[in-house]
């Protein structure tokens, strides 16, 4: 019994120290997103908070909290109050998956990018939720549009993901990042896979209603889509939601295509190299955000249903066809999986006995 | 002991959330309590050590059949009330649909009661979830899941089919035809006067 309690309590401090340290970055990133926008715009951004405007996103927190909660007067209230957490929620428990360094992980799950896939298709309810609940006509457009567009970009995704299982053999996201050990950058599936690597990245944008596909969203359009009728703390909670997501989605490009924790020279391996590419990813979608301009509704479902679809799906069969041909295993069956104890199947390092093919016929 | 724990808390959630999928007077919250029951069945599945079943439950029925119930149940424009009115002239069939589906399934669990014809196959030591299914999905039931692929060809034509139709005198964007577009053919020079028009 004591035994379980304490495992209980360390994997609670884990989750902890990750959730906390993540909410920190993220008010970091935040700010480096407004900065990288301002940037772009040729304006100074938020400089007035702190040195060099650093704290800006402390000083929206306390705003947001010390706010009134309004809640519109036709709304259905449990759902109203429920949509933002369940957002916020799901954002934070998709990263109790995510392996931060070699075997920094909370829980290595063995279908991690299955649980990843299945939490980020689950974002859609929070903003359906909020769009219906609200009782009112912009949010409802704006949930109803965030619904077609996420579901649609899900497929596309599930399938570069299928491509990279084709070469890894694993779910588990430690056996992804390290399927791609060895020459340094040059064995990172986006050398192998830059292609999917380009769907992957644009489907993630749609996927977390990033510009140019914040079409749920769209100001010019629906006001703020689904978040008009939120105030307050439960519009702090949609925010920190997104942008959670908006990082989960680096974390999952760098894990599937860029080697994880792997340092591009092939030693010195570690968490500083994680974390430099998901900085990197996030300047990457802030960049797109400040440059790129909206979508139209037509044009954002044609891209996802009758471009990235059939690319995606031409790409397993020509990734499972290339491997055919040229003999290449999943990394799960290769030696140097099974060096490590992460191995599937006979192990090619025992050399297998030949099959007794003649004694059934010297025995009659 | 947690596990028992556990297996009493995701059984008795789907209990009372399938059950308030009956009884909830807003369809849309029927549909939110639906969700929570898959959720629940999902745990079910975690605690046998099905993790690849459980997580494929997640993103098929909860991430995407689930979104389109609420899609269709918040678009339609039912009066439930109404419906709801109407109880007693529905009852018999309900009851008889009812009927049916408990005699169905207990013709099921006495026939497995017996025992299953096939026994467990024991997995390898180093084997995961999803590999065990691929061999045997892959290999001896290859034809039902062609079948049902195919079956699933034929549902999502027939989706096409029934709600396509064609419209005269639509503007559409014609992508290649924008994309073979050239100054020679689409802009043109002309000299305007000051105060005349073309």
């Amino acid at each position: 019994m004591s035994d379980g309690f304490w495992i209980f309590l360390t994997i609670l401090g884990q989750c902890l120290l990750v959730v906390v340290a993540v909410l920190i970055s993220l008010a970091f990133l935040l700010y480096m997103d407004r900065k990288v926008c301002a940037a772009v715009q040729l304006r100074r951004g938020p400089n007035v908070v702190g040195p060099f405007g650093l704290l800006q996103s402390f000083a929206d927190f306390l705003k947001f909290v010390a706010k009134e909660i309004v809640i519109p007067a036709g709304a259905d209230r449990v759902v109203f109050i429920l949509a933002p957490l369940m957002t916020f929620v799901l954002a934070t428990i998709a990263w109790v998956a995510v392996p931060f360094a070699d075997g920094w992980v909370i829980s290595d799950l063995n279908v991690g990018i299955l649980y990843l896939f299945a939490i980020s298709s689950l974002g859609v309810y929070g903003v359906i939720m909020g769009g219906w609940a609200a009782n009112s006509k912009y949010p409802f457009l704006g949930g109803l549009r965030s619904a077609a567009q996420m579901v649609s970009y899900e497929v596309s995704i599930g399938f570069v993901i299928v491509c990279v299982l084709l070469m890894v053999g694993s779910l588990n996201l430690s056996d992804i990042v390290r399927a791609q050990d060895g020459y340094g950058v040059f064995s990172w599936f986006f050398i192998k896979q830059p292609v999917m690597f380009i769907v992957f990245f644009i489907s993630a944008l749609a996927e977390t209603n990033r510009p140019p596909f914040d079409l749920p969203e769209a100001e010019s359009e629906l006001v703020a889509g689904y978040q008009v009728e939120y105030s307050s703390t439960p519009y702090l909670l949609f925010m920190i939601g997104e942008y959670m997501n908006i990082v989960m989605m680096c974390a999952l490009t760098t894990i599937l295509f860029f080697g994880g924790w792997l340092s591009p020279f092939g030693v010195g391996h570690g968490l500083f190299w994680f974390v430099l590419k998901v900085v990197f990813f996030f300047f990457m979608f802030s960049m797109v955000k400040a440059i790129v301009p909206r979508y139209r509704y037509d044009q954002l479902m044609r891209l996802g249903w009758k471009c990235f679809l059939p690319l995606s799906l031409a790409f397993v069969i020509i990734t499972a066809g290339a491997m055919k041909l040229t003999g290449a295993q999943p990394w799960t069956y290769t030696e140097a999986a099974h060096e490590i104890g992460r191995g599937i199947g006979p192990d090619p390092r025992i050399e297998t006995p030949a099959e007794p093919t003649t004694t059934l016929a010297q025995e009659s | 002991m947690i596990q028992a724990l556990a297996f009493y808390m995701f059984a008795i959630t789907a209990v009372i959330a399938g059950t308030l999928v009956v009884f909830a007077r807003n369809p849309v919250h029927s549909v939110l309590w639906l969700i929570l029951s898959f959720f629940a069945t999902a745990g079910l599945f975690v605690l046998m050590g099905a993790e690849f079943l459980a997580m494929l439950l997640m993103i098929i029925y909860v991430g995407a059949v689930a979104v389109l119930f609420l899609f269709v149940v918040m678009m339609l424009d039912v009066d439930f009330a109404e419906l709801r009115g109407r109880v007693a002239q529905y009852l018999p069939l309900g009851l008889a649909i009812g009927v049916i589906l408990i005699i169905q399934l207990s013709i099921g669990f006495a026939a497995w009661s017996e025992g299953p014809t096939v026994g467990p196959v024991a997995a390898a030591d180093n084997t995961t979830n999803a590999h065990e299914l691929g061999a045997v999905v892959y290999t001896k039931y290859v034809y039902a899941f062609q079948a049902s692929g195919l079956i699933l060809l034929v549902a999502m034509i027939g989706a096409i089919v029934l709600t396509l139709r064609t419209r005269d005198g639509v503007k559409k964007q014609d992508v290649l035809a924008q994309m073979y577009r050239d100054p020679k053919t689409a802009v043109e020079l002309k000299d305007v006067r000051p105060g005349q028009s073309l």
